[in-house]
């Protein structure tokens, strides 16, 4: 099954582009990735939204007036707390850690499907296509009730992909 | 196939197990949940044929307003079974229909 | 017994939000609905709400649906259920039909809050059990909890069907691809994303040409289109599918509008024929105000704002709110809607819903 269209953006696929990621101003820049974990926002369209920017308790996120405004990410006010992730409705809030380890980075994003992953599991780590593009090993399962039924999952992934993995697939 | 469990809502909560008479079959249902819920959870997808051209019909709509799901029930016909709880022993048929002027279901009625 | 000095018809997102409005106010307000229970298609929405902190966001529709319920209970809403509003008569009387009963009834102010229904594709093989709207799949999937098959094609990928398949895979379904006539997607992206992340293709400028099988749904036969809409020869394949799930728009479910003589203008941004209103969602009729999809097919969060304006409006004209006070109540509102119809999926409805404006004072 082919996609059809000649720009290869969220419109047209579903997946923002590399070019449409780091226009946002949600994205981190490459400094800010390298001290620690810190937040990813891929929000690139003008919806009429701000959850996130009540969410964060550092003033990281900023909105404004008027709410279709993209989130201004100020990178050096996040600590990499993730209370973002959660409540974003378009599940866009990513946490990314590429100091975890010398050759692991951890990635944390919003999960709503059953069966639920446990610590220690095994799993697929799928890009923004929902292709497989490695192993990943479950970190941590974050579901209390004030998330709202969204779990927040965090997988250790090869450092290069700490900017590809999105989400999960379970093994059978 | 019925969704017992559920990321967002849970648990499924049903009411009282309850059982369905569907063209001489036992079915088995839940009290308060429609016909057509009940049916479609026991792998059942034809609800009635046409007048015309005995084309088999099943849910569309699921909000009582297309009338595909029309089924005979307890002896009445054209019961939109989206919108019809299923109550204990009913008794549910395919529905046949015919052209105008002859029955509109292929079981003797008493008349009232 | 008091007497209902407004009717609202359709206990949904806009319905409840207006009802509660104007008994707040002091009016006595009864909700017809033909459900069991009131809530609209609120019940059905599993995931969390856009907008800003105002408009509830964050939150899922479903608790928006208890909590709006709840608010009409302890504000004395009264109402009327499996109940069915069949016509509109001349002088404002309603005639009802409940179980096996009729009768009419007289209102001072009628808050039409009617929603909307879903469009049909016709396709060969579009008649066979397993072919069914999008807002059908989902009233199964969330309020029924039964999947209607094993493996679906989504046809649109409009904010509908984007949900729908995202609900379909958490209800535990499989989606096969979600076909798109439009080159392009209509609705969110972030909905889109989250979908191609669990593995669904969106397939742009693709149509769905028929489905087969013997007794239902066995199989989907898609193909490419062109600029045209017509299939491109050579690009048919075939989807084991037993479910076609159809997410191709909404229309107002305006009947009872027509019938009692309210003028309509066609605005294909908000769905086909619309019935024409003023900033107090009053229609051409005295005393007939509109709101929610039936005014224009908008979300949940425009509907309870329209609601919210209507029954300020009702309970104005009925003398429970000075002038001021309304004046300033519906301006906050007025605000929140505006808020919630710019930017690029906005604009297009904005724009629309000031045509009825001009409508109004041409008339």
């Amino acid at each position: 099954m082919k996609q059809v269209g000649k720009e290869e953006g969220v419109r047209t696929t579903g997946i923002p582009s590399k070019e449409e990621l780091e226009a946002s101003p949600g994205y981190p820049n490459r400094e800010a990735l390298e001290r620690g974990p810190i937040v990813v926002i891929e929000c690139v369209q003008d919806i009429p939204c701000n959850p996130c920017e009540m969410a964060c308790p550092k003033g990281a996120i900023r909105i404004g007036n008027p709410i279709t405004q993209l989130p201004v990410f100020y990178a050096e006010r996040c600590d990499g707390c993730g209370r973002c992730i959660p409540i974003c409705p378009g599940q866009a809030i990513f946490r990314v850690d590429i100091t975890y380890a010398e050759d692991k980075a951890t990635v944390s994003f919003p999960y709503e499907f059953l069966p639920m992953p446990k610590k220690g599991d095994m799993v697929q780590g799928v890009n923004r296509a929902g292709k497989t593009v490695c192993e990943a090993e479950v970190l941590r399962v974050q579901k209390p009730k004030k998330f709202a039924h969204t779990a927040v999952i965090t997988v250790t992934v090869p450092k290069g992909l700490s900017m590809e993995v999105r989400s999960i697939k379970q093994k059978p | 196939m019925r969704i017992e469990d559920h990321p967002i809502l849970g648990k499924a909560e049903r009411g009282k197990r309850i059982t369905l008479n569907v063209d001489g079959e036992a079915v088995a249902a839940f009290e308060g949940e429609n016909i057509a819920a009940a049916l479609i959870a026991s792998g059942r997808r034809v609800f009635r044929y046409t007048a015309k051209r005995m084309e088999p019909r099943g849910v569309f709509c699921a909000s009582g307003r297309c009338t595909d799901c029309v089924m005979i029930v307890d002896g009445q016909p054209d019961v939109r079974t989206c919108v019809t709880p299923a109550r204990d022993s009913m008794v549910i048929q395919t529905q046949v229909s015919r052209r105008e002027g002859e029955a509109t279901h292929d079981l003797e009625k008493e008349k009232d | 017994m008091e007497k209902t000095e407004i009717f609202v018809v359709g206990g949904g997102a806009a319905g409840m939000a207006a009802a509660i409005e104007a008994a707040r106010a002091g009016a006595k307000v009864t909700v017809i609905d033909e459900n069991e229970r009131p809530g609209g298609q609120l019940f059905k929405q599993i995931h969390k709400f856009f907008g800003s902190g105002v408009h509830r966001a964050g939150t899922r529709g479903m608790q928006i649906g208890r909590d709006l319920l709840k608010e009409a209970r302890e504000a004395g809403v009264k109402t009327r259920l499996n109940t069915v509003v069949y016509g509109i008569y001349p002088g404002k009387r309603l005639g009802l039909v409940c179980g096996d009963h009729t009768e009419e009834l007289a209102s001072p102010i009628i808050i039409l809050a009617t929603g909307a229904s879903e469009n049909a594709l016709a396709f060969p093989g579009w008649t066979l059990p397993g072919v069914m709207g999008a807002g059908a799949t989902q009233t199964l999937i969330n309020i029924n909890r039964v999947l209607p098959g094993r493996r679906a094609l989504m046809v649109g990928a409009g904010n509908v069907g984007l949900i729908v398949t995202y609900q379909l895979l958490q209800a535990g379904g499989d989606v096969a691809a979600i076909v798109e006539a439009l080159p392009y997607i209509g609705g969110y992206g972030v909905h889109a994303s989250k979908v191609r992340r669990a593995g669904v293709s969106i397939l742009t400028s693709h149509m769905v040409l028929r489905a087969e099988g013997n007794e239902s749904v066995e199989r989907a036969v898609i193909a490419q289109v062109d600029e045209k809409w017509q299939p491109v020869a050579g690009t048919e394949e075939v989807l084991e599918v037993d479910t076609i799930c159809l997410a191709v728009g909404l229309s107002p479910l305006a009947e009872l509008a027509w019938i009692a003589g309210c003028q309509f203008s066609y605005l294909p941004a908000l769905g086909g024929w619309v019935p024409v209103h003023d900033e107090n969602m009053e229609s051409s009729l005295q005393g007939i105000y509109v709101a929610g999809d039936l005014a224009g097919i908008e979300e949940a969060s425009t509907a309870m704002e329209e609601g919210r304006l209507a029954g300020l409006s009702a309970a104005e004209a009925l003398g429970y709110l000075s002038h001021e006070v309304a004046e300033t109540r519906k301006i906050e509102v007025q605000e929140r809607l505006a808020a919630l119809r710019i930017g690029s999926f906005g604009d297009g409805r904005a724009m629309a819903k000031k045509e009825f404006l001009r409508a109004r004072c041409e008339k």
